[in-house]
């Protein structure tokens, strides 16, 4: 269950959104597309379109070569111990191929999204149709998604109830902006919420059904409109993977040249630790993203080297803050405590 | 016997202990009732197995008791009707407005409750994790009591041990958590409290672990017993080793 928490104007979690529903029609799972703003018809046309394996790989082992080609003649003269170090890369590397890559500047075509099976729950037509589950003191809108996706899974054999019906294939389910005002839900817009618990029974339940069946489910959340900040720890407890999208658009962090190549910052909150004592968590926490004309890259945040002529006091506080809010960990190894200072 | 151990864990993982205890109760030979509300079954018999423990023999042969919350609280929510005709669900709260833990008591202590032909050592109740009942619309008083209840049933009246895993945050915003968290934590005799390092996260320590054996609760006016160490996770194991002295370092 991955959880992600939207960035304040939802474009950038958007994005993340439709990778994952547009990785799902490639690789040829079926699809569940959930959302009470948009109906699921238009956000299927707005998949980006996958790019053929040739012509991106090209262009990415151009790029490197053009790079490292660059760089290996020079001997580091200075800080010669650090000579032998592997380079610091900020994109995966080019050879591990996993998943697809995407351009999103052209749209899929119509015949690949419609050679999978997929279907959709659009909350407006479905509020419509008569209640037929007991609500158990949910939300109604949360409570017919959960009957509409389990009526699915039991439907399509992915829980394996049926052993006429196997399944070869996973369901990807994709709920977009849960918890906002147009489920029904006020936890984004009052501190005292009337039913604090109807979301994290849902996704109790909604883990529940996903434990049991072949699918994977990516949801997106207005974190920053959520007041009642316990149902947000409440809810990175039921979850397997919480990543945070924070994106500099008006605020100040977009003038601090420490992020002036990038348009965001991701925040893993949490790892899922599935099968096993331990999960694995990769050597860096501080990633950020940029979203290029076609691309949108999640990199390791680095400083840049500290090349000011004039040594000006606000400006190197401002660097330092911004350093200090770097490596902040996720949960599910350590995190630090915020105001250590070395 | 007939001791609380309360397992808590801040801004980290606490539920390597839960797998710890599992397979060590079971393989001493206890009855164990084990209550998962937050994975499923086969996550825990996939780690239960490297350390050495079969889940499911051991649920053949009577030996544990698993109560899989996720898998109860689907059959409760779509069941058919036909099936509810038994025994109600334990997690039954969830669909009704009163919220008293009552049905998940009373599975728990007729779990335990040892029939006539068991032969196991003391009973166990193993919860992972409390916290999230909240969640599922308990208010805090009510799993206080169920807490109560069993220690009523499960300490005093079987001679058995309990092990609660908790989440807590130093300045977290979840009071009702932080209530249930704090009382239980009065009422322990053994807390084992996980907590992320305080300098941030390291690759060779993961965390520490603060030992707190509440000497001070058998009114003999002593101290509580407070021990840390620090431990490193690995895939079967995990490795215990004073402050600082973690094998990367020396």
């Amino acid at each position: 269950l991955v959880f992600t928490e939207e960035d304040k104007y939802g474009l950038y979690s958007n994005l993340l959104f439709k990778y994952f529903l547009a990785e799902g029609v490639v690789c040829g799972h079926d699809l569940f597309v959930a959302s009470a703003k948009e109906h699921p018809d238009n956000i299927l046309k707005e998949l980006p379109a996958p790019l053929l394996d040739d012509t991106y790989r090209k262009e990415l082992g151009e790029e490197a070569t053009a790079v490292k080609s660059e760089d290996c003649q020079d001997s580091m003269k200075i800080a010669w111990r650090y000579q032998n170090l592997p380079k610091m890369e900020a994109s995966p590397a080019t050879s591990t191929k996993f998943g697809h890559y995407y351009d999103i500047s052209k749209t899929m075509s119509p015949e690949l999204y419609q050679s999978i099976k997929w279907h959709s729950f659009y909350l407006p037509e479905e509020l419509s149709l008569p209640p037929a589950m007991k609500t158990c003191n949910m939300n109604r809108a949360y409570a017919r998604l959960l009957q509409s996706i389990q009526r699915i899974i039991n439907q399509e054999g992915f829980d394996g109830s049926d052993p006429q019906k196997k399944q070869k294939t996973i369901l990807r389910i994709g709920i977009q902006s849960l918890g906002s005002l147009l489920w029904g839900d006020d936890i984004c817009s009052s501190d005292t919420p009337e039913d604090i618990h109807s979301l994290t029974k849902f996704l109790y339940v909604l883990r529940g059904l996903l434990r049991k069946s072949l699918s994977a489910c990516i949801i997106t959340v207005p974190a920053h409109l959520i007041q009642n900040k316990a149902i947000m720890e409440r809810v990175t407890n039921l979850s397997d993977m919480v990543v945070g999208l924070e994106s500099f658009i008006g605020s100040e962090r977009e003038t601090n040249p420490l992020y002036k190549d990038y348009h965001g910052l991701v925040h893993v909150h949490q790892i899922p630790r599935l099968n096993s004592l331990i999960c694995d968590v990769s050597d860096t926490k501080d990633l950020a993203f940029r979203l290029k004309r076609k691309l949108f890259t999640i990199e390791r945040l680095h400083l840049p080297p500290d090349l000011s002529d004039t040594v000006s006091r606000a400006s190197k506080q401002d660097l330092a803050e911004s350093a200090k809010l770097l490596s902040s960990g996720c949960g599910a190894m350590a995190i630090g405590k915020k105001h250590l200072d070395f | 016997q007939g001791k609380f151990t309360l397992l808590r864990d801040t801004r980290t993982d606490g539920s390597f202990l839960v797998h710890h205890f599992l397979s060590f109760y079971l393989r001493a030979g206890c009855k164990v009732c084990f209550v998962a509300l937050l994975q499923s079954f086969s996550h825990y018999n996939i780690v239960a197995q490297k350390l050495g423990v079969s889940l499911t023999a051991a649920k053949e042969r009577g030996q544990l008791v698993f109560l899989e919350g996720l898998k109860s609280c689907l059959d409760l929510l779509f069941g058919e009707e036909e099936e509810q005709s038994g025994q109600p669900s334990p997690l039954q709260f969830i669909s009704e407005s009163a919220s008293n833990l009552k049905a998940l008591f009373d599975f728990v202590r007729t779990s335990l409750t040892p029939a006539g032909s068991d032969s196991w050592k003391g009973p166990v109740l193993l919860v992972d994790d409390l916290s999230v009942l909240l969640s599922l619309g308990a208010t805090p008083v009510a799993v206080l009591d169920f807490i109560h209840y069993c220690r009523v049933a499960v300490c005093s009246q079987l001679k058995g041990n309990i092990v609660v895993l908790v989440h807590s945050n130093e300045d977290s915003d979840d009071e009702e958590n932080e209530l249930v968290v704090n009382s239980l934590c009065h009422h322990s005799d053994l807390i084992l409290w996980v907590e992320g390092l305080a300098t941030g996260f390291c690759k060779d320590v993961h965390g520490q672990i603060k030992i707190i054996r509440r000497v001070s609760l058998e009114l003999t006016a002593e101290q509580d017993v407070i021990q840390i160490y620090q431990y490193k996770i690995q895939d079967k194991n995990v490795t215990f080793f004073a402050r600082g002295l973690s094998a990367a370092v020396l």
